[in-house]
């Protein structure tokens, strides 16, 4: 802001070459991006600090970080895709629905083919199509039908989780294939298969959001619809493929639950809706749309994550846990508003 | 300003004045129609103003948009302002309203200077502001809405019967005592809504009502009740500002006028029943700024039109407009707001769909309500909004540029950014766009460079046709120029240009040819050489004469 008004007072648009004041640099540094991520690496470092500080090379061990990350691995890949939902103007309450309808159907088409060469690809294709499809309802009610997609996506966790409950009939439906519990709980190098996958997915989201012709529009979509739809963007089919994109990232994330679980059950992901939109937003994105960072996210989940470990750690209830959680987010928040105030026009 | 809170004291104003309204009501008709009232007349000649502006100056970034303002306003006068859009009418009332803050200037408010920080403050003192936009709550009825913000309340509870009471009071007193307190509001007509508008303005006690455009979202028959209302409130001794284009409306109503131009008062205290049209008229556009206007090359009679618009229609917006444009040729669309000149031209360009009629680019059919064969035909599109329309002002200048074509900077998903930058930042070096630097977000340049900006998005993706919605609002009398010689230019290239601006002025001053709009319909189409701004405002200001 301060810089602005100095270059007004300059000649003729000339940038002033004289340092701004130490205050105006910093709030500089921090709406810039670096500075943003900055602000996360910070909160992280402090986080690792007090792990050791309190449990010392139980909280620094390399198992423990990659329990961490292995764990952050579930819920990163659904916030990766929401990221993107909520960069492009949107917000979906149903992913942990989706989730666990989508664990229950796969696993529920893994016991009615018994046949020999069934293989587990078959378990992986079903939920990933069940969460595409649960995505493309969200996506098709909301751009076509025109409705808030606060309203279809916590219509969709209702029915999504009750459809979970009626297949499965509440019952834990236990996955039988070794190959998918190998493959997906196996390790590479020492590290965990799913927090590799976390890990493609980030850079996969970060080069979508940041790199291509698809970013950009989503960008555009959330930052200004009607400017977009007039600029030739065919904003609702947009908005639709971002849900459906969310929908096969919850597919993704169910079947790395039923690899770390070992089973199929309709109260897979329960509150994962809440956890992924909390990193997505402490993360940096704006809830309003119109921007968003893969990076942030990856580093809100991570900071959730290191924080229950450290709480667990502790032997701290989840209770003070959630109280914890609770206070970060509305600090982020305020953090980002600030932020946002300075970064735009008067 | 005492202001009533209790109910005693409430009823006794709400009784005292409200005798001799009756009287007036019963007698109906608005009291213009047989000279001034003699309940005015006293007003009108001696007493002191009840409101006085001197000198009221207004900045916008970039824009000055109130440059010297006087106005004064008598106790019980009916007071008309009148100018051409951008004549600076609705920047003065939101000073008025305690919504902007002047940068110089005095009021005095009955003899004493007076500052409005809020809007509460204004209507303390008993000015209450009737926008365009009723600022009305939907799920709320009559009652509600009109005590809104000063709830009469006891013990924290709502007084659902008094407020009940006092608004029965208040809808006699403005002569629709049939309507009922407990309706809810989005159940009402628009006539219905100005009515709860102006009981909520009595309920403030306002002594000064300021209506912007009341009548332009009704018909004959209720603008005849509202003037009814209007001249009873002024019969009450209640002073109205009241801006309308219509002169026909203001001669039927009215005490006195006041005529705004650029920002500026340039006749006051005119009288509104015998000051001649012409005279008016010629206040209302007599220049005191010359925009320069680039010289017109003409157009080569032989060449074919490149978009050709055929009895164009959307039910309720405009019908069977038909019209067409020759490469290298501008059209204006002249009208009022709501003449339906915007939608006509977000209709060509596909982003509202046409119930009947084509558009044809090069002989060749656009699809009706899709932006994306417009595009494809050539058809580029500035539209009116350009903050809320065209851009995404958080983003960068070149992003913003790049928008419309994006898939020549991709190769295979990916986007070469570099690439995108160079590209943009050829147009703005072309367009001269200050400050220079593609990637500040766009909603940091002033309103003549966000033009530009918008522009470029169209000439770096290439067109035929260009639609243009006001494409000099918000932009400040310097860069004027230099947009007008800028669309002169691409029109020297062979695109088509289409405009629509509400400055008549702007419209003939650019054009090859005219259009005037009203009331859905091409009234009149001339060469821009043959038409004047005089006849253009009798065209549109005293309806379909033509």
């Amino acid at each position: 802001m301060t810089a602005q008004t100095h270059a007004k007072q300059a000649p003729d648009g000339a940038v002033p070459q004289g340092p701004p004041s130490g205050r105006a640099r910093i709030g500089a540094l921090l709406s810039s991006p670096a500075g943003r991520n900055l602000g996360l690496v910070v909160a992280l470092l402090l986080l690792c600090v007090i792990g050791m500080a309190t449990v010392g090379d139980r909280f620094g061990s390399f198992d423990n970080m990659m329990t961490i990350l292995r764990s952050a691995s579930v819920i990163g890949v659904i916030s990766v895709g929401m990221t993107f939902v909520i960069t492009g103007g949107g917000i979906d309450l149903s992913v942990g629905a989706i989730v666990a309808l989508a664990s229950v159907w796969a696993t529920t088409i893994a016991t009615q083919q018994m046949a020999a060469d069934f293989h587990w690809i078959v378990i992986v294709t079903t939920a990933l199509l069940v969460g595409a499809g649960a995505g493309l309802v969200n996506g098709l009610l909301i751009a076509y039908g025109k409705m808030a997609p606060f309203i279809v996506t916590l219509a969709m966790m209702a029915a999504a989780r009750g459809l979970a409950e009626l297949i499965s009939d509440k019952r834990t439906q236990v996955v039988t294939e070794r190959g998918l519990i190998d493959f997906f709980g196996g390790k590479v190098l020492g590290v965990p298969v799913l927090v590799i996958i976390f890990a493609l997915v980030a850079a996969g989201g970060w080069l979508l959001l940041n790199r291509t012709t698809f970013g950009r529009r989503t960008l555009a979509v959330g930052g200004n619809p009607e400017a977009a739809r007039l600029a030739g963007i065919d904003v609702r089919r947009h908005t639709t493929i971002l849900y459906v994109l969310l929908g096969l990232a919850c597919g993704l994330a169910a079947v790395m639950l039923m690899a770390r679980t070992t089973a199929g059950i309709a109260t897979h992901g329960s509150m994962y809706e809440l956890d992924a939109i909390a990193a997505v937003v402490i993360g940096g994105t704006l809830l309003s749309g119109g921007r968003g960072t893969v990076v942030g996210t990856v580093f809100g989940v991570l900071i959730f994550m290191t924080l229950t470990n450290v709480f667990v750690l502790n032997n701290l209830d989840t209770s003070t846990q959630a109280v914890a959680k609770g206070a970060i987010i509305v600090a982020a928040v305020l953090l980002q508003q600030r932020v946002a105030s300075r970064g735009s026009t008067p | 300003m005492y202001h009533p809170i209790f109910p005693h004291k409430l009823l006794h104003f709400l009784l005292t004045p409200g005798k001799s309204l009756f009287t007036l009501t019963a007698m109906t008709g608005p009291p213009k129609a047989s000279g001034p009232s003699p309940a005015q007349e006293p007003a009108t000649d001696a007493a002191e103003p009840l409101l006085a502006m001197h000198g009221i100056v207004k900045h916008f970034p970039g824009v000055r948009a109130l440059d010297g303002i006087d106005l004064d306003v008598l106790p019980g006068e009916v007071h008309c302002l009148l100018g051409q859009n951008g004549a600076g009418k609705s920047t003065l009332i939101k000073v008025l309203a305690g919504a902007h803050q002047p940068d110089a200037g005095r009021i005095l408010w009955r003899g004493e200077e007076v500052r409005f920080p809020r809007p509460q403050a204004a209507l303390d003192r008993g000015i209450a502001t009737i926008y365009q936009e009723l600022d009305l709550v939907d799920g709320l009825s009559v009652a509600e809405n009109i005590y809104l913000g000063h709830e009469r309340a006891a013990f924290g509870f709502t007084a659902r019967r008094e407020i009940t009471t006092a608004t029965a009071e208040l809808l006699r007193r403005l002569g629709h005592p049939e309507m009922s307190p407990s309706t809810e509001v989005g159940a009402l007509s628009a006539a219905g809504k100005q009515i709860v508008s102006m009981a909520r303005a009595l309920s403030h006690d306002a002594r000064l009502i300021i209506m912007d455009e009341p009548s332009a979202v009704l018909d004959q028959e209720e603008v005849g009740r509202l003037f009814t209302v209007v001249a009873d409130l002024a019969a009450q001794g209640i002073a109205i500002i009241y801006i309308s284009h219509r002169l026909e409306e203001i001669r039927r109503i009215g005490d006195r006028i006041t005529v705004l131009k650029d920002g500026r008062t340039v006749a006051t205290g005119l009288a509104a029943a015998d000051t001649p049209t012409s005279e008016i008229i010629r206040l209302m556009t007599g220049r005191s700024i010359e925009y320069v206007f680039p010289e017109r090359p003409g157009v080569a009679e032989a060449e074919q039109p490149v978009l050709e618009v055929e009895n164009l229609s959307r039910p309720g917006e405009f019908s069977d407009v038909s019209f067409a444009v020759r490469p290298g040729e501008i059209l204006g669309l002249a009208g009022l707001v709501g003449s339906g000149r915007s939608e006509i031209l977000e209709t060509v360009y596909g982003a509202r769909k046409a119930a009947t009629g084509t558009v044809r680019v090069g002989g060749e059919k656009v699809r009706a309500g899709r932006v994306g064969s417009a595009m494809a035909a050539g058809i580029g599109f500035c539209p009116e909004e350009r903050k809320s329309q065209a851009l995404i002002l958080s983003d960068a200048v070149y992003r913003n540029i790049t928008l419309a074509s994006l898939s020549r900077f991709q190769r295979a998903g990916f986007l070469n950014s570099g690439g995108e930058q160079e590209a943009a930042a050829e147009h703005t070096e072309a367009l001269d766009v200050r400050p220079a630097g593609v990637t500040r977000p766009v909603g940091n340049l002033s309103g003549g460079n966000q033009q530009k900006v918008v522009l470029a998005r169209w000439l770096l993706r290439g067109c035929r046709v260009l639609l243009l919605d006001e494409p000099s609002r918000g932009v400040d009398v310097g860069a004027r120029s230099e947009i007008y010689a800028l669309i002169r230019e691409l029109s020297a290239q062979g695109i088509a240009v289409v405009i629509v601006s509400s400055e008549i002025e702007e419209v003939i001053g650019l054009s090859d040819r005219v259009l005037v709009i009203a009331d859905g319909r091409v009234v009149a189409e001339a060469a821009a050489d043959d038409i004047d701004e005089h006849r253009v405002l009798d065209l549109v200001m005293e309806g379909d004469a033509a």
